[in-house]
């Protein structure tokens, strides 16, 4: 491999990271490039925000400072896919709708489906982006089984490994999912792979009071049926859609799919997932956040949310994404999260209008472990060169 | 650690132990070797030290107060639940407290609504699943010490069980964790919600084998029990049918909820021990279960039934009923303790493969034991190639003790080779941790130190535990311990 084939350019507003435009953008092509970039930037005492298909750069806070912005997307490569161990090894700037091509091609699938356009693994994983899938495989935390990550000393490390059961040392996989860039560059990824399910069956029931979603939703739950998904599509104080997908062998998607009816009281049932399961509500102009409760939490949720948001939550699980008119959105956000407090929720700001941006507390409470959320970012990067300012507690 | 040596250890331990009686009470303090003895080691019998102080926890308080006065004399603790960990997490310091958990037994009340529930640690595995049942839910990790090991030691060594394979390990069960770090500050990581803002320290915690801190409370994920279980019992002539057809299942996009795997040697043990009945003259034999919605788990056990017709099954037995299946997984559950009956001693190794390597491993164990003039029997997690070699030795025969470690360890090291890992689930502990070296890079062992000197900068948590060579947390260049000027400004608190 021949050395130093990064390009490099002045930023522009183009790529502004939720607003701040970064001074230069870099974007290396091997490993050991970002290392010698992190090195360099370490000695400079130069500021660094990765980014990869920069489809969620929006949902951490604004960096207090970005001179470099590391465009991950030159790390293409699919190293390693072994269909019969279900287990693939991919560079961090892999689209995940690319790594779904390569590994659909052996019927697998990694069981990943969030809905973000353009994302990147080093994205999905630096975000714990997920989808309504999330309720049968889980997320980033459950299927990412190995990591390379570059410190900003420039320091190469691995953790996990290529073998889905693993225990040896500390799994620091965990700790950059949902890290945003705080402590090190994501540069490879390794994944648990699923069968792709030869049948899906849908079932949509149409809800005139969407509140009803949350009672049906803890039903499927304790029910024997094993859905893939069960997605609320809502208007707060309005009506609802609720989609149950069914994922498996032929015989079993349809049984289930009748029971899901039966036990539901009703619901049209479809041969064919919808093209927008999971789709993000609302649009540039509202305030998107990410919701997390309790799932016997989401009738509050909805009661607490102001009039004209839109909600598409995964109802089984306790997660729900809220598109808040940007006019209410900061007197709202206060009393959505009160409303959330009993049911451990938490409420964080993915994509605001910069108009209202600055008047949101974009993480909200974080709890008792925030100073040892400060210790380990003061370990893994103690000059705060790493995404500084975009983490909660200003980390 | 220098200042410490200034102190004779022996009046710094009597200094501590004054403490620790005043703080927790005297009857829950031992320091009389005869009681303290009784704590020498755990499930991995060959190391042994006796612990200057033992200390019965029953409250978050006393493994608080313990912590506490631990970390402020700079003597070293280790924590222990029901002592059945297999790689040495909890052989305690010689001139250290041992920090015993399993009093801490109370299990909170089952929220069946959102399928979980809070439990202190000391709480024995089986009993969760024991109080979840009424509510037609269950604990998924299963590992075969679950009538006895405790859930705080399942998540330090991140425990898995014959079920991972389709349900995962213990870290995808646990919501949240409430943990006493090695200073005494109590910090609740993750929670009832499946998400909270900030890192997920609780995904570093668990696996950490008791060296960041003492978890005193754990809320765990239930699931629905399934409304069908099938489960089979295959008797093969070759081991290589034996793995083909955990291939096989895989490539036809089934995933069952286990797939156990025993060789010749191991059936021998199980058949001695608990007369389990496996098919006689089998050279393997595999137990697959399937669970799920019925149509789906018929359709799929007709299938793998074919598929091991395909592969040169010779018996194919299905269980009929609960009692049938208890059977089936007694032979396996029994295996480790069982070989007992064959052999006067054996070492329980645990190590990972890649499962499409699994004939080859196979072959090279063998042709490694044959060269040593030992014996190996096998049991194994096949479908996640998760491997159990038990290295059969006697004792009374000079030398082999060490025969049967050093190919105990060469197995290791074809784990690695092979493109696996040094454990599966019975941890790194005091027994594997040279071995991490031959697996992780200096780089990789030394960033996994930043977490370590995160959470436990002064190395009092179950130190010289996991890692090869023990580090100090020294101070490194530019690290700030003061406020960021950020935060300073008061700008820091507002994103
Ligand atoms: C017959 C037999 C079969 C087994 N089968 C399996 C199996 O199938 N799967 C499997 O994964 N394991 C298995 N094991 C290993 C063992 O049972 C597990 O590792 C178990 O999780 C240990 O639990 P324990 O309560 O005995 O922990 P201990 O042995 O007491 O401690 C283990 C480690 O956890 C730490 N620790 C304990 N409690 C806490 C706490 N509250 N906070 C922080 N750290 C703590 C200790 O310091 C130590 O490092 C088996 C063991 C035996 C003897």
């Amino acid at each position: 491999m021949t050395a130093a084939t990064a390009t490099r350019r002045p930023g522009t507003p183009d790529d502004a990271v939720n607003g701040v435009v970064p001074g230069e953008v870099v974007r290396p092509t091997s490993v050991e490039e970002v290392a010698e970039l992190l090195k360099a930037a370490t000695a400079d005492r130069r500021t660094v925000v990765p980014a990869g298909g920069r489809s969620k750069l929006t949902w951490a806070a604004p960096p207090s400072s970005c001179d470099l912005l590391l465009d991950t997307t030159g790390l293409d490569r699919v190293v390693e896919h072994v269909a019969g161990d279900l287990t693939v090894v991919a560079e961090a700037g892999v689209r995940l709708a690319d790594l779904q091509a390569r590994v659909g091609d052996a019927g697998q699938v990694l069981a990943l489906d969030p809905p973000e356009e353009g994302a990147t693994l080093g994205g999905v994983v630096s975000a714990n982006a997920s989808g309504p899938r999330r309720l049968r495989y889980g997320t980033v935390r459950d299927l990412l089984i190995g990591i390379t990550v570059v410190l900003a000393d420039g320091t190469v490390a691995h953790a996990g490994g290529k073998v889905v059961k693993n225990v040896a040392g500390y799994d620091l996989g965990k700790l950059y999912t949902g890290a945003h860039g705080t402590l090190g560059v994501v540069v490879s990824t390794t994944w648990r792979l699923h069968p792709v399910p030869p049948a899906r069956r849908v079932v949509v029931l149409e809800l005139p009071d969407a509140s009803a979603a949350g009672p049906l939703a803890i039903a499927l739950n304790r029910s024997t049926l094993t859905p893939s998904a069960v997605e609320l599509v809502a208007e707060a104080g309005g009506a609802g859609r609720l989609v149950v997908v069914f994922e498996s062998i032929a015989e079993s998607v349809s049984a289930q799919a009748r029971q899901a009816v039966e036990l539901m009281g009703g619901g049209a049932e479809l041969d064919e997932v919808p093209a927008d399961l999971g789709r993000r509500p609302g649009g540039p102009d509202d305030v998107l956040l990410r919701l997390a409760y309790v799932p016997t939490g989401l009738t509050d949720v909805l009661a607490a949310l102001p009039a004209g948001t839109h909600l598409a939550a995964s109802a089984g699980t306790g997660v729900a994404y809220a598109a808040v008119p940007a006019a209410d959105a900061a007197g709202a956000l206060p009393a959505v999260r009160a409303a959330l407090a009993p049911h451990d929720g938490s409420a964080v700001l993915l994509h605001a209008p910069e108009a209202v941006r600055d008047q949101l507390d974009h993480w909200g409470p974080v709890g008792d472990a925030l100073d040892l959320m400060r210790r380990v970012k003061e370990r893994f990067d103690p000059e705060r060169l790493m995404s500084p300012g975009r983490f909660v507690g200003g980390l | 650690m220098t200042a410490l040596a200034e102190t004779p250890v022996s009046s710094r331990t009597a200094d501590l132990a004054a403490g620790l009686r005043a703080a927790v009470g005297a009857e829950r303090v031992l320091t009389d070797r005869v009681q303290t003895r009784t704590y020498e080691c755990d499930g991995l019998a060959n190391f042994k030290v006796t612990p200057a102080i033992v200390v019965l926890a029953e409250s978050r308080q006393h493994v608080v107060d313990c912590v506490r006065l631990c970390s402020e004399a700079g003597v070293p603790f280790v924590a222990r639940g029901s002592g059945t960990g297999l790689s040495g997490g909890a052989l305690p310091s010689a001139d250290g407290v041992l920090l015993v958990l399993s009093r801490l037994r109370r299990l909170g009340p089952v929220d069946a609504d959102n399928a979980q529930v809070t439990v202190e640690p000391g709480v024995i595995n089986l009993w969760v699943t024991r109080d979840a049942a009424p509510h037609d839910l269950l604990y998924a990790p299963d590992p075969s010490s679950q009538l006895v090991c405790s859930i705080g030691g399942n998540v330090a060594e991140n425990a898995g069980g014959a079920h991972c394979l389709k349900y995962g390990f213990t870290v995808n069960h646990v919501l949240g964790a409430e943990v006493v770090l090695p200073d005494g500050e109590v910090v609740h990581l993750g929670g009832r919600a499946p998400e909270h803002p900030g890192y997920d320290l609780l995904g570093a915690f668990i696996g950490s084998e008791g060296t960041l801190g003492v978890a005193t409370e754990l809320t765990l994920r239930l699931i629905r029990v399934p409304e069908e279980v099938q489960t089979m019992l295959v008797g093969y002539h070759s081991v290589e049918d034996a793995a083909g057809t955990v291939s096989d299942i895989i490539a036809a996009g089934i995933v069952p909820a286990a797939v156990e795997m025993m060789d010749a040697l191991a059936i021998e043990a199980a058949e001695a021990a608990v007369s389990c009945g496996y098919p006689e003259g089998a050279t393997a034999v595999l137990v697959i279960e399937l669970d799920g919605p019925k149509a789906e788990v018929e359709a799929q056990f007709a299938q793998v039934e074919e598929i091991a017709g395909t592969r040169n099954a010779f018996e194919v037995r299905i269980a009929a009923d609960a009692d049938e299946r208890a059977l089936m997984w007694k032979g396996r559950k029994s295996a480790f303790a069982a070989v007992g009956r064959i052999s006067p001693s054996y070492y329980v190794q645990d190590g990972v493969i890649p499962r499409t390597k699994l004939p080859e491993v196979l072959a090279e164990m063998k042709r490694m034991a044959d060269a040593k003039g030992l014996r190996v029997a096998n049991v194994f997690h096949a479908g996640d190639g998760n491997l159990h070699p038990l290295v059969l030795f006697d004792d009374a025969v000079e030398g082999q003790a060490h025969e049967a470690e050093e190919l105990a360890g060469d197995i290791l090291e074809q784990c690695i080779t092979s493109g696996g890992s040094i454990t599966g689930e019975h941890g790194v502990g005091q027994e594997k941790r040279m071995k991490m070296a031959k697996q992780f890079t200096p780089e990789d062992l030394d960033t996994m130190q930043l977490v370590r000197c995160a959470f436990d900068p002064d190395g009092v948590a179950n130190p010289g535990k996991v890692f090869p060579t023990p580090r100090l947390c020294g101070e490194r260049p530019g690290v700030r311990t003061g406020e960021h000027p950020v935060q300073a400004a008061g700008l820091g608190e507002v994103f």
